[in-house]
């Protein structure tokens, strides 16, 4: 008995399938902005294209400064998040006969580093509930 | 130059029936409430009489965002331009409904020193709900009306075009305003200005 198709996908490429993806998105944004070429009304008057001000001209500038120590939020941001991205394809390797030591060691001294920084925002009493 | 999309212009019927069934159904509410009207608004967008049901999802978070606005209370002089400059920064295609016998045409107020006179004097209407306060079905009823009107409409660029002809683009102010020209100096009165 044949086993058609179900065999041919698993012997597809995974960039192959990445790619895919990819391309469905951009069709998926290119149909969305075409449609909305061929059938949105437009009508840019000068009013229509000033800065919104809840109905009244708007003054100053629009750039506005906001406080450094929120830094701390891209701080931790980096700790957790950012690191989380390197665990993942990590857990796809350790098993491995030939990368799964290295990559132990490699991932222990980035841990470690991360580690460091998650260390100092404990002592700075960062992770306490605000 | 105003223009309405290629598909839009020469559709035949069936797609503009969709179309129209498309905008009619999916309108995206600015409130703008005033004064008395907007309590009853408000009603008209809870539990008991919820128009979230027809399609129309309240309180947008901005003009840009928006294609109904429902003008409800007492437009006074002060938040008449206001009004037109939020009016103006709503994206086509849009639509008005006055809400209330004060933006009907002054309601109570006919004859007040302050009070816009109807916001009908300000931007194009497309429904009018009268009462002092109507009551929520009524607004229901007039969103129901307005459903009916975006489905018999059809857009096209010359009516696009005709909308904004001539100076309907701007308010009296932008019209008005370039025209002023800053008083030259004398020579005495440079010297004190340095």
């Amino acid at each position: 008995m044949r086993r058609g198709p179900l065999v041919r996908l698993s012997r597809v490429s995974p960039y192959l399938t990445v790619g895919g993806v990819v391309l469905a998105g951009v069709i998926l944004f290119v149909a969305a902005m075409g449609v909305r070429l061929i059938l949105a009304p437009r009508a840019p008057t000068a009013a229509k294209l000033t800065t919104y001000e809840c109905g009244v001209d708007p003054v100053g500038e629009g750039w506005a400064q906001t406080n450094v120590r929120y830094f701390l939020y891209a701080f931790l941001y980096v700790v957790f998040a950012v690191d989380a991205v390197y665990l993942f394809p990590w857990a796809t390797v350790i098993r491995s006969s030939e990368l799964g030591l290295a990559s132990l060691v490699e991932m222990g001294i980035f841990l470690g580093v991360v580690l460091v920084g998650l260390a100092h925002a404990a002592r700075r009493g960062l992770l306490r509930w605000v | 130059m105003p223009s309405v999309g290629l598909v839009n212009d020469d559709a035949p019927r069936p797609i503009k029936i969709v179309l129209n069934w498309g905008r009619r159904y999916s309108l995206w509410v600015f409130n703008f409430g005033l004064a008395c009207c907007a309590i009853e608004f408000i009603a008209a967008s809870m539990a008991r009489h919820d128009f979230i049901r027809l399609g129309v999802i309240p309180f947008a978070p901005g003009p840009r965002q928006a294609d109904l606005m429902v003008v409800s209370g007492t437009v006074s002089d002060k938040m008449a331009a206001a009004i037109r400059r939020l009016y103006d920064q709503m994206p086509e295609p849009k639509y008005v409904i006055s809400f209330g016998s004060c933006a009907n045409s002054g309601g109570p107020y006919w004859d007040s020193y302050c009070v816009t006179k109807g916001v009908d004097q300000l931007i194009p209407v497309d429904v009018y709900v009268p009462g002092c306060p109507p009551r929520p079905e009524a607004l229901l009823q007039g969103i129901i009306r307005l459903q009916e009107k975006i489905a018999s409409e059809s857009l096209s660029t010359k009516a696009i075009r005709a909308k904004y002809a001539g100076s309907r683009h701007a308010a009296a102010g932008e019209v008005t305003r370039p025209l002023l020209t800053k008083p030259q100096l004398t020579a005495s009165q440079a010297g004190d200005q340095s």
